[in-house]
Protein backbone atom coordinates (compact mmCIF):
# COMPACT_ATOMS: atom_id res chain seq x y z
CA UNK A 1 0.00 0.00 0.00
CA UNK A 2 1.39 3.54 -1.03
CA UNK A 3 1.59 5.68 2.02
CA UNK A 4 1.05 8.94 -0.29
CA UNK A 5 2.94 12.00 -1.04
CA UNK A 6 3.72 14.03 2.31
CA UNK A 7 3.60 17.91 1.10
CA UNK A 8 4.71 20.10 3.79
CA UNK A 9 3.01 23.58 3.77
CA UNK A 10 4.73 26.45 5.45
CA UNK A 11 2.47 29.24 6.38
CA UNK A 12 -0.57 29.57 8.27
CA UNK A 13 -2.62 32.16 6.17
CA UNK A 14 -5.37 32.09 3.45
CA UNK A 15 -2.59 30.93 1.08
CA UNK A 16 -1.29 27.91 3.07
CA UNK A 17 -4.82 26.64 4.39
CA UNK A 18 -5.90 26.88 0.47
CA UNK A 19 -2.65 25.23 -0.66
CA UNK A 20 -3.22 22.40 1.24
CA UNK A 21 -6.40 22.30 0.34
CA UNK A 22 -6.29 22.09 -3.36
CA UNK A 23 -3.58 19.28 -2.73
CA UNK A 24 -5.70 17.01 -0.98
CA UNK A 25 -8.43 17.82 -3.53
CA UNK A 26 -6.03 16.92 -6.47
CA UNK A 27 -4.24 13.68 -5.43
CA UNK A 28 -6.19 11.09 -3.71
CA UNK A 29 -3.60 10.05 -1.30
CA UNK A 30 -1.49 12.68 -0.33
CA UNK A 31 -1.27 13.94 3.05
CA UNK A 32 -0.52 17.76 3.93
CA UNK A 33 0.81 19.16 7.23
CA UNK A 34 0.23 23.27 7.37
CA UNK A 35 2.51 24.25 9.94
CA UNK A 36 1.31 28.24 10.63
CA UNK A 37 3.62 30.44 12.91
CA UNK A 38 0.56 32.36 14.45
CA UNK A 39 -1.70 31.01 17.25
CA UNK A 40 -4.63 31.34 15.46
CA UNK A 41 -6.69 28.66 11.91
CA UNK A 42 -6.11 30.64 8.94
CA UNK A 43 -8.35 34.10 8.97
CA UNK A 44 -9.42 37.02 6.74
CA UNK A 45 -7.13 40.37 7.20
CA UNK A 46 -9.21 42.53 4.77
CA UNK A 47 -11.20 43.83 7.47
CA UNK A 48 -8.35 44.12 10.46
CA UNK A 49 -7.60 47.94 9.09
CA UNK A 50 -11.83 48.96 8.36
CA UNK A 51 -14.23 46.68 10.93
CA UNK A 52 -11.95 44.89 13.42
CA UNK A 53 -9.72 48.50 14.18
CA UNK A 54 -13.45 50.42 14.23
CA UNK A 55 -14.12 48.51 17.10
CA UNK A 56 -17.18 46.46 14.86
CA UNK A 57 -15.59 43.08 15.47
CA UNK A 58 -13.55 41.37 17.39
CA UNK A 59 -12.40 39.50 14.86
CA UNK A 60 -14.00 36.17 16.35
CA UNK A 61 -16.09 35.85 12.85
CA UNK A 62 -13.16 36.36 10.64
CA UNK A 63 -11.99 32.42 10.37
CA UNK A 64 -11.64 31.39 7.05
CA UNK A 65 -14.05 28.66 5.67
CA UNK A 66 -12.43 25.89 5.31
CA UNK A 67 -13.31 23.12 2.70
CA UNK A 68 -14.43 19.99 4.46
CA UNK A 69 -13.53 17.41 1.90
CA UNK A 70 -10.52 15.47 2.85
CA UNK A 71 -10.18 17.25 6.04
CA UNK A 72 -8.73 14.07 7.15
CA UNK A 73 -5.83 13.95 5.59
CA UNK A 74 -4.77 17.71 6.12
CA UNK A 75 -3.12 18.28 9.62
CA UNK A 76 -3.02 21.74 10.78
CA UNK A 77 -0.31 22.87 13.19
CA UNK A 78 -0.19 26.21 14.72
CA UNK A 79 2.09 28.62 16.98
CA UNK A 80 4.64 25.85 15.28
CA UNK A 81 7.17 28.48 13.30
CA UNK A 82 10.27 26.79 10.95
CA UNK A 83 13.77 27.85 11.69
CA UNK A 84 15.07 26.11 8.66
CA UNK A 85 15.27 23.98 5.45
CA UNK A 86 17.36 21.16 4.22
CA UNK A 87 16.19 21.42 0.29
CA UNK A 88 18.39 18.57 -0.44
CA UNK A 89 17.60 16.00 2.46
CA UNK A 90 14.05 17.58 2.21
CA UNK A 91 13.09 18.35 5.53
CA UNK A 92 12.13 21.12 7.61
CA UNK A 93 13.36 22.16 11.32
CA UNK A 94 10.77 23.77 13.24
CA UNK A 95 11.67 26.31 15.80
CA UNK A 96 10.44 24.77 19.00
CA UNK A 97 12.74 21.59 17.64
CA UNK A 98 12.82 18.40 15.80
CA UNK A 99 12.53 18.09 11.75
CA UNK A 100 9.45 17.12 9.61
CA UNK A 101 10.29 15.10 6.05
CA UNK A 102 8.63 16.16 2.75
CA UNK A 103 8.00 14.38 -0.55
CA UNK A 104 7.09 18.16 -1.66
CA UNK A 105 7.00 21.73 0.00
CA UNK A 106 4.82 24.66 -0.35
CA UNK A 107 6.41 28.25 1.11
CA UNK A 108 3.59 30.06 2.09
CA UNK A 109 5.01 31.72 4.96
CA UNK A 110 3.78 35.37 3.83
CA UNK A 111 4.96 39.06 5.28
CA UNK A 112 6.04 41.07 8.24
CA UNK A 113 5.33 44.60 8.67
CA UNK A 114 8.59 46.87 8.42
CA UNK A 115 9.28 48.60 10.81
CA UNK A 116 10.54 52.14 11.54
CA UNK A 117 14.60 52.60 12.53
CA UNK A 118 14.23 55.69 14.22
CA UNK A 119 15.46 56.49 17.86
CA UNK A 120 13.43 57.47 20.88
CA UNK A 121 10.95 55.17 22.73
CA UNK A 122 8.99 51.83 21.00
CA UNK A 123 5.78 52.08 23.47
CA UNK A 124 3.04 54.10 21.94
CA UNK A 125 4.35 52.78 18.32
CA UNK A 126 2.28 49.98 16.46
CA UNK A 127 2.16 47.91 13.24
CA UNK A 128 -0.99 46.02 12.18
CA UNK A 129 -0.82 43.10 10.29
CA UNK A 130 -2.17 40.38 12.52
CA UNK A 131 -5.48 40.24 14.43
CA UNK A 132 -3.32 40.59 18.10
CA UNK A 133 -1.72 43.73 16.28
CA UNK A 134 -4.78 45.18 15.69
CA UNK A 135 -6.48 44.25 19.20
CA UNK A 136 -3.52 46.11 20.91
CA UNK A 137 -3.90 49.09 18.48
CA UNK A 138 -7.76 49.49 19.38
CA UNK A 139 -6.99 49.36 22.96
CA UNK A 140 -4.57 51.89 23.14
CA UNK A 141 -6.62 54.14 21.18
CA UNK A 142 -9.83 53.07 23.39
CA UNK A 143 -9.59 55.31 26.32
CA UNK A 144 -10.08 58.89 24.91
CA UNK A 145 -9.85 60.51 21.11
CA UNK A 146 -6.26 60.31 20.38
CA UNK A 147 -3.50 62.07 17.98
CA UNK A 148 -2.69 59.69 16.20
CA UNK A 149 0.70 60.05 13.35
CA UNK A 150 0.04 57.35 10.58
CA UNK A 151 3.93 56.76 8.82
CA UNK A 152 2.88 55.81 5.11
CA UNK A 153 0.30 56.18 2.80
CA UNK A 154 -0.41 53.12 0.98
CA UNK A 155 -3.08 51.15 1.38
CA UNK A 156 -3.21 49.97 4.30
CA UNK A 157 -2.09 53.01 5.96
CA UNK A 158 -5.19 55.30 4.14
CA UNK A 159 -7.59 52.67 5.58
CA UNK A 160 -6.02 53.26 9.09
CA UNK A 161 -6.12 57.07 8.56
CA UNK A 162 -9.90 56.31 7.24
CA UNK A 163 -10.85 54.09 10.25
CA UNK A 164 -9.61 56.04 12.88
CA UNK A 165 -10.51 59.33 11.50
CA UNK A 166 -13.98 58.35 11.64
CA UNK A 167 -13.55 57.26 14.92
CA UNK A 168 -12.90 60.76 16.21
CA UNK A 169 -9.24 60.55 16.44
CA UNK A 170 -7.14 63.49 14.91
CA UNK A 171 -5.26 61.92 11.78
CA UNK A 172 -1.85 62.92 10.41
CA UNK A 173 -0.44 60.76 7.68
CA UNK A 174 3.35 60.99 6.82
CA UNK A 175 4.02 59.62 3.80
CA UNK A 176 7.84 59.56 1.61
CA UNK A 177 5.38 60.17 -1.71
CA UNK A 178 3.40 63.18 -2.99
CA UNK A 179 0.25 61.60 -3.17
CA UNK A 180 -1.28 58.70 -1.07
CA UNK A 181 -0.96 55.39 -2.73
CA UNK A 182 1.73 56.20 -5.10
CA UNK A 183 2.74 53.08 -6.55
CA UNK A 184 -1.20 51.28 -7.24
CA UNK A 185 -2.59 54.98 -8.22
CA UNK A 186 -0.33 57.32 -9.96
CA UNK A 187 -0.51 60.48 -9.38
CA UNK A 188 -4.23 61.55 -11.13
CA UNK A 189 -6.21 58.96 -9.35
CA UNK A 190 -3.76 59.66 -6.01
CA UNK A 191 -5.28 63.00 -5.61
CA UNK A 192 -8.66 61.69 -5.91
CA UNK A 193 -7.63 59.60 -2.74
CA UNK A 194 -5.93 62.71 -0.79
CA UNK A 195 -9.22 64.96 -1.57
CA UNK A 196 -11.12 62.19 0.07
CA UNK A 197 -8.98 62.15 3.19
CA UNK A 198 -8.92 66.01 3.06
CA UNK A 199 -12.19 66.08 2.94
CA UNK A 200 -12.72 64.27 5.97
CA UNK A 201 -10.26 65.70 8.16
CA UNK A 202 -6.95 63.60 7.96
CA UNK A 203 -3.92 65.89 7.39
CA UNK A 204 -1.14 65.42 4.97
CA UNK A 205 2.76 66.25 5.14
CA UNK A 206 3.72 64.61 1.56
CA UNK A 207 7.39 64.17 0.86
CA UNK A 208 8.14 63.34 4.14
CA UNK A 209 9.43 60.79 6.74
CA UNK A 210 9.96 59.91 9.94
CA UNK A 211 13.29 61.16 11.89
CA UNK A 212 12.85 60.29 14.99
CA UNK A 213 9.89 59.86 17.94
CA UNK A 214 10.14 61.98 21.27
CA UNK A 215 9.05 60.90 25.05
CA UNK A 216 10.39 59.33 27.61
CA UNK A 217 9.00 56.02 28.31
CA UNK A 218 6.20 56.34 26.04
CA UNK A 219 5.84 58.38 22.62
CA UNK A 220 4.59 61.77 22.74
CA UNK A 221 5.22 63.29 19.07
CA UNK A 222 7.38 62.60 16.07
CA UNK A 223 9.87 64.41 14.72
CA UNK A 224 9.98 64.84 10.51
CA UNK A 225 12.66 64.94 7.80
CA UNK A 226 12.32 68.49 8.03
CA UNK A 227 13.03 68.77 11.63
CA UNK A 228 9.27 69.92 12.25
CA UNK A 229 7.53 68.15 15.68
CA UNK A 230 4.01 66.62 15.65
CA UNK A 231 2.51 65.96 18.80
CA UNK A 232 1.37 61.65 18.86
CA UNK A 233 0.04 60.16 21.66
CA UNK A 234 0.09 57.12 18.99
CA UNK A 235 2.07 55.97 15.80
CA UNK A 236 1.10 53.46 13.64
CA UNK A 237 3.65 52.68 11.61
CA UNK A 238 2.22 51.30 7.68
CA UNK A 239 5.82 51.47 5.92
CA UNK A 240 4.92 48.23 3.85
CA UNK A 241 6.46 44.80 4.87
CA UNK A 242 8.89 42.36 4.47
CA UNK A 243 8.72 38.71 3.31
CA UNK A 244 9.67 35.99 6.05
CA UNK A 245 12.18 34.15 3.86
CA UNK A 246 14.90 34.05 6.75
CA UNK A 247 14.61 30.14 7.60
CA UNK A 248 14.95 29.60 3.84
CA UNK A 249 18.52 31.37 4.03
CA UNK A 250 21.39 29.46 2.57
CA UNK A 251 19.22 26.82 0.42
CA UNK A 252 20.29 28.60 -2.51
CA UNK A 253 17.14 30.10 -3.76
CA UNK A 254 16.82 33.86 -4.47
CA UNK A 255 15.30 35.49 -1.68
CA UNK A 256 15.58 38.90 -2.96
CA UNK A 257 11.83 39.93 -2.46
CA UNK A 258 9.89 36.97 -1.24
CA UNK A 259 10.93 33.90 -2.74
CA UNK A 260 11.15 34.24 -6.67
CA UNK A 261 9.40 31.18 -8.39
CA UNK A 262 8.84 30.81 -12.54
CA UNK A 263 5.18 30.87 -14.07
CA UNK A 264 4.13 27.40 -12.37
CA UNK A 265 4.72 29.19 -9.30
CA UNK A 266 7.74 26.38 -8.61
CA UNK A 267 10.75 27.42 -7.01
CA UNK A 268 14.86 27.19 -7.58
CA UNK A 269 13.88 24.95 -10.84
CA UNK A 270 12.53 22.05 -8.49
CA UNK A 271 9.31 20.50 -9.55
CA UNK A 272 8.86 19.56 -5.87
CA UNK A 273 9.21 23.48 -3.96
CA UNK A 274 6.57 25.82 -4.93
CA UNK A 275 5.55 29.14 -3.42
CA UNK A 276 2.20 30.78 -3.03
CA UNK A 277 0.43 34.52 -1.29
CA UNK A 278 2.49 37.26 -0.44
CA UNK A 279 5.69 35.62 -0.09
CA UNK A 280 6.26 34.65 -3.82
CA UNK A 281 7.77 36.94 -6.42
CA UNK A 282 6.62 35.26 -10.16
CA UNK A 283 6.09 36.64 -14.10
CA UNK A 284 2.84 37.14 -15.23
CA UNK A 285 2.66 36.87 -18.68
CA UNK A 286 -0.25 39.34 -18.37
CA UNK A 287 2.65 41.83 -17.50
CA UNK A 288 5.21 41.31 -19.62
CA UNK A 289 8.61 42.94 -17.60
CA UNK A 290 7.19 43.28 -14.24
CA UNK A 291 8.31 40.68 -11.85
CA UNK A 292 7.07 41.16 -8.35
CA UNK A 293 5.17 39.88 -5.49
CA UNK A 294 1.15 40.60 -4.80
CA UNK A 295 -0.01 41.28 -2.01
CA UNK A 296 -3.70 41.36 -2.92
CA UNK A 297 -6.04 39.12 -0.62
CA UNK A 298 -7.35 37.22 -3.61
CA UNK A 299 -4.16 36.74 -5.11
CA UNK A 300 -3.44 34.00 -1.84
CA UNK A 301 -6.05 31.69 -3.24
CA UNK A 302 -5.36 31.94 -6.71
CA UNK A 303 -1.80 31.67 -6.32
CA UNK A 304 -2.21 28.34 -3.69
CA UNK A 305 -4.15 26.89 -6.06
CA UNK A 306 -1.67 27.12 -8.41
CA UNK A 307 0.85 25.88 -6.56
CA UNK A 308 -0.86 22.61 -5.06
CA UNK A 309 -1.35 21.60 -8.68
CA UNK A 310 2.26 22.68 -9.67
CA UNK A 311 3.59 20.57 -6.69
CA UNK A 312 1.50 17.71 -7.38
CA UNK A 313 1.96 17.06 -11.05
CA UNK A 314 5.87 15.77 -10.77
CA UNK A 315 6.63 14.34 -7.77
CA UNK A 316 10.08 13.39 -7.25
CA UNK A 317 10.46 9.72 -8.71
CA UNK A 318 7.26 9.93 -10.95
CA UNK A 319 7.44 11.36 -14.39
CA UNK A 320 5.75 14.80 -15.22
CA UNK A 321 2.48 14.72 -16.53
CA UNK A 322 2.39 18.28 -17.94
CA UNK A 323 -1.10 18.65 -16.78
CA UNK A 324 -0.78 21.38 -14.44
CA UNK A 325 2.89 22.74 -13.58
CA UNK A 326 5.94 22.49 -15.28
CA UNK A 327 6.45 22.17 -19.62
CA UNK A 328 2.95 21.86 -21.62
CA UNK A 329 0.78 22.84 -18.76
CA UNK A 330 -0.98 26.54 -19.49
CA UNK A 331 0.64 29.66 -18.30
CA UNK A 332 -0.75 31.50 -14.84
CA UNK A 333 -2.23 34.45 -15.99
CA UNK A 334 -4.27 36.00 -12.66
CA UNK A 335 -5.46 39.47 -12.94
CA UNK A 336 -4.50 41.12 -9.82
CA UNK A 337 -7.45 42.85 -8.16
CA UNK A 338 -7.89 44.28 -5.43
CA UNK A 339 -10.26 46.68 -3.30
CA UNK A 340 -10.40 49.16 -0.11
CA UNK A 341 -12.90 51.53 1.71
CA UNK A 342 -11.97 54.88 2.54
CA UNK A 343 -14.60 56.94 4.33
CA UNK A 344 -17.35 55.10 3.27
CA UNK A 345 -16.07 55.18 -0.33
CA UNK A 346 -15.02 51.70 -2.05
CA UNK A 347 -11.86 51.50 -3.96
CA UNK A 348 -11.18 48.84 -6.97
CA UNK A 349 -7.89 48.32 -8.94
CA UNK A 350 -7.35 45.46 -11.46
CA UNK A 351 -4.17 44.81 -12.85
CA UNK A 352 -0.37 46.22 -12.33
CA UNK A 353 0.14 50.08 -12.53
CA UNK A 354 4.11 49.26 -12.63
CA UNK A 355 5.31 51.43 -14.87
CA UNK A 356 2.39 53.25 -15.94
CA UNK A 357 2.98 56.62 -17.60
CA UNK A 358 -0.59 57.55 -18.34
CA UNK A 359 -3.49 58.06 -16.47
CA UNK A 360 -6.84 59.04 -18.01
CA UNK A 361 -10.69 59.32 -17.37
CA UNK A 362 -12.71 56.29 -18.29
CA UNK A 363 -16.09 57.30 -16.82
CA UNK A 364 -17.25 59.52 -14.49
CA UNK A 365 -20.74 59.14 -11.73
CA UNK A 366 -22.63 61.10 -9.45
CA UNK A 367 -20.91 61.78 -6.11
CA UNK A 368 -17.31 62.19 -7.18
CA UNK A 369 -17.15 58.59 -8.27
CA UNK A 370 -15.13 58.00 -11.07
CA UNK A 371 -13.32 55.27 -13.16
CA UNK A 372 -9.36 55.58 -14.01
CA UNK A 373 -7.23 54.03 -16.73
CA UNK A 374 -3.69 53.84 -16.46
CA UNK A 375 -1.41 53.01 -19.53
CA UNK A 376 1.46 51.91 -20.28
CA UNK A 377 3.06 52.87 -23.56
CA UNK A 378 -0.26 53.71 -24.80
CA UNK A 379 -1.89 49.98 -23.66
CA UNK A 380 -4.05 49.67 -21.02
CA UNK A 381 -2.46 47.79 -18.25
CA UNK A 382 -4.86 48.95 -14.79
CA UNK A 383 -8.07 50.31 -13.95
CA UNK A 384 -9.03 51.81 -10.81
CA UNK A 385 -12.81 52.69 -9.53
CA UNK A 386 -13.93 54.91 -6.77
CA UNK A 387 -17.07 54.07 -6.34
CA UNK A 388 -18.87 52.24 -9.57
CA UNK A 389 -18.63 48.85 -8.11
CA UNK A 390 -21.19 47.29 -10.38
CA UNK A 391 -19.15 48.93 -13.76
CA UNK A 392 -16.22 46.04 -12.14
CA UNK A 393 -17.02 43.44 -14.43
CA UNK A 394 -17.27 45.75 -17.79
CA UNK A 395 -13.80 46.96 -17.23
CA UNK A 396 -12.30 43.66 -16.27
CA UNK A 397 -13.43 42.56 -19.14
CA UNK A 398 -12.26 45.71 -21.06
CA UNK A 399 -8.83 45.32 -19.09
CA UNK A 400 -8.51 41.75 -20.31
CA UNK A 401 -9.01 42.51 -24.30
CA UNK A 402 -6.00 45.06 -24.07
CA UNK A 403 -3.80 42.26 -21.79
CA UNK A 404 -4.71 39.26 -23.45
CA UNK A 405 -3.71 39.41 -27.22
CA UNK A 406 -6.25 37.61 -29.05
CA UNK A 407 -9.36 38.22 -27.01
CA UNK A 408 -12.25 38.59 -28.64
CA UNK B 1 -21.31 20.46 2.49
CA UNK B 2 -22.65 23.44 1.26
CA UNK B 3 -26.60 23.62 2.39
CA UNK B 4 -27.30 26.89 1.21
CA UNK B 5 -26.11 29.64 -0.82
CA UNK B 6 -27.47 33.24 -0.48
CA UNK B 7 -26.35 37.03 -1.38
CA UNK B 8 -26.58 39.93 1.02
CA UNK B 9 -28.74 41.88 -0.63
CA UNK B 10 -27.96 44.98 1.35
CA UNK B 11 -24.20 44.26 1.36
CA UNK B 12 -23.84 43.33 -2.35
CA UNK B 13 -21.68 46.13 -4.33
CA UNK B 14 -22.08 44.61 -7.78
CA UNK B 15 -18.26 43.88 -8.00
CA UNK B 16 -19.16 40.79 -9.86
CA UNK B 17 -16.30 38.87 -7.77
CA UNK B 18 -18.46 35.99 -7.07
CA UNK B 19 -19.55 35.40 -10.87
CA UNK B 20 -15.77 35.78 -11.80
CA UNK B 21 -15.23 32.57 -9.66
CA UNK B 22 -18.48 30.75 -9.85
CA UNK B 23 -20.79 31.50 -12.85
CA UNK B 24 -22.88 28.72 -12.46
CA UNK B 25 -24.04 29.99 -9.18
CA UNK B 26 -23.70 33.79 -9.22
CA UNK B 27 -24.73 36.18 -11.80
CA UNK B 28 -24.06 40.10 -11.69
CA UNK B 29 -26.83 42.47 -13.45
CA UNK B 30 -28.80 45.62 -12.55
CA UNK B 31 -25.60 46.16 -10.27
CA UNK B 32 -26.14 43.34 -7.73
CA UNK B 33 -25.57 39.81 -7.62
CA UNK B 34 -28.12 36.90 -7.87
CA UNK B 35 -28.03 33.57 -7.28
CA UNK B 36 -28.70 30.97 -9.74
CA UNK B 37 -28.32 28.02 -7.71
CA UNK B 38 -28.97 28.03 -4.09
CA UNK B 39 -28.32 24.76 -3.93
CA UNK B 40 -25.17 24.19 -6.09
CA UNK B 41 -23.73 20.73 -6.66
CA UNK B 42 -20.34 18.74 -4.82
CA UNK B 43 -18.78 19.92 -7.99
CA UNK B 44 -18.98 23.84 -7.48
CA UNK B 45 -18.54 24.05 -3.46
CA UNK B 46 -14.94 25.01 -3.87
CA UNK B 47 -16.01 27.99 -5.92
CA UNK B 48 -18.40 28.61 -3.66
CA UNK B 49 -15.91 29.20 -1.26
CA UNK B 50 -13.86 31.06 -3.48
CA UNK B 51 -16.25 33.52 -4.57
CA UNK B 52 -17.30 33.67 -0.63
CA UNK B 53 -13.23 34.34 0.31
CA UNK B 54 -13.13 37.28 -2.99
CA UNK B 55 -16.36 39.28 -1.94
CA UNK B 56 -14.78 42.60 -0.94
CA UNK B 57 -18.09 43.10 1.65
CA UNK B 58 -18.68 39.70 2.55
CA UNK B 59 -21.68 39.56 1.06
CA UNK B 60 -21.89 35.96 -0.04
CA UNK B 61 -23.81 34.28 2.33
CA UNK B 62 -23.18 30.57 3.19
CA UNK B 63 -24.72 27.77 5.67
CA UNK B 64 -22.19 25.14 5.77
CA UNK B 65 -22.36 21.55 7.16
CA UNK B 66 -19.94 19.52 8.40
CA UNK B 67 -19.80 16.02 7.42
CA UNK B 68 -19.82 13.59 10.50
CA UNK B 69 -16.14 12.13 10.26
Amino acid sequence: VSAGLHVAVVGGGLAALRAAEGVVAHDATARVTVLGAERAAAYARPPLSKAVLAGATDGGELAVRRRPQHQDRITLRYDAPVAGADLARREVRLLAGGTLAWDALVVATGLRPRRLDVPGPSLGRHAVRTLPDVLELRAALARARRRVVVVGAGVLGCEIASTLAAGGHTVTVVDAGTTPMERALGPVAGERVLGLHREHGVQWCPRTTVAACTGKDAVDGVVLSGGAELPADVVVEAVGSTANTGWLDGSGLDLSDGVLADNHLLVGGRPDVAACGDVVRFPNPLFPGVLRRVEHWTMAGETARRAALSVLDRPPGRPATGRHGSPGAAPFCPLPYFWSEQHGLTLHGLGMTDDADDTLELERGPGGHVVYGHAKGGRLVAVTLFGLASRLPHYRELLLRALVPGRA
Amino acid sequence: VIEDVAVDPAGCIGAGQCALYAPEVFDVHDGVAHVLDATPGAHLHDAVLDAADACPVQAVLLRLRTPPT
